[in-house]
């Protein structure tokens, strides 16, 4: 287990974005990351009901998904979405924090493959889920034939 | 109604119904999106800052960014689309939209991002099309783009939820 926790955190809070979000690394390793949003009365896209917009889920599930990548084992230098796909499942409850865990579950020489799930109060009760694939750019790596595919 | 009223007195009207729907929504403030009408065509407008940069070293927008901006996007054409027909409807649609009494807002059931190009450090624009309104939910495709039209950074489509208040 390699623990990307420091070092994505590190990398995250030079994300200028992702600071205005207040957007955290709870864990990061192995192609799989878990990130928290909080709740901020700034970000609600219903005013009559106080829920956080979805472009902030959508925010949140790219970033962890991103983190979940560059958190693999073969430590990718940089990614970029190619392409998300978030189904919503239900409004976000107003007031609480929203947090997503993302798992990079392939990876070649280009492109990883990221599924990931976004939840407020219980991990088993989703709000979102999202499927992504993104661009990568792994290290020039020694010839020993590990990692990329 | 609309046939005899003075055109810059509709003009004002619909555009203060306009930034009405927009403004109530404080994460359109927080992002820096706003919208131009020309009749009932919306653009959206994504003033730059730097806050919006998800990416120092290119650098380039946060790809959350550019999704939420094509999501509002979406959902203030369809809200719009709606709050229009009840505006147009009469003296009473009218009167209602100006004081504030619009539909509830769609909800986005699921939204499919492609990312064509980097988002430079500078505005961006969107526009959004409804390719089938039904009476539950509506298919919209989305465009978004900065110096050239024809050179769109990022195309989403999605499937929106109508809560029909009638």
């Amino acid at each position: 287990m390699t623990d990307g926790t420091g070092l994505l955190t590190r990398m995250l809070q030079g994300l200028p974005h992702a600071r205005a979000l207040g957007l955290s690394v709870v864990s990061a390793g192995d192609g799989v990351a878990v990130l928290s949003a909080p709740y901020d009365p700034r970000l609600v896209g219903d005013p009559e009901t106080g829920v956080i917009h979805g472009g902030v889920v959508t925010t949140l599930l790219d970033t962890c998904c991103g983190v979940a990548v560059l958190s693999a084992g073969n430590r990718p230098l940089s990614t970029a979405t190619l392409d998300l796909r978030i189904d919503y499942m239900r409004p976000a409850r107003p007031g609480i924090a929203v947090t997503a865990r993302a798992e990079c579950h392939r990876m070649t020489r280009s492109v990883a493959f990221v599924r990931a799930t976004a939840w407020d109060a219980d991990e088993d009760d989703p709000l979102a889920s999202a499927a992504g694939a993104f661009m990568v750019e792994l290290a020039a790596r020694p010839a020993e034939g590990e990692g990329a595919a | 109604m609309s046939g005899f009223e003075p055109v810059h007195l509709l003009k004002a009207r619909r555009d203060e119904a306009l930034a009405r729907l927009v403004d109530r929504v404080p994460y359109h403030a927080f992002l820096g999106v706003s919208f131009q009408r020309l009749g009932d065509e919306l653009t959206g407008r994504l003033t730059y800052d730097d806050m919006l940069i998800g990416n120092p070293a290119i650098p380039a927008l946060h790809g959350g960014v550019t999704g939420a901006f094509l999501e509002i996007t979406a959902i203030v054409q369809l809200a719009w689309d709606a709050a229009w027909e009840i505006m147009e409807s009469g003296p009473d649609g009218a009167a209602r939209i100006a004081a504030g009494g619009f539909p509830p807002t769609p909800k986005t059931v699921d939204v499919t991002i492609d990312y064509l190009r980097s988002g430079k450090p500078r505005d961006a624009y969107a526009r959004a099309q409804v390719t089938k309104r039904g009476r539950r939910v509506a298919n919209v495709r989305v465009e978004a783009w900065q110096d050239e039209r024809a050179r769109p950074i990022a195309i989403a489509h999605g499937h929106y939820l109508l809560r029909d208040a009638r």
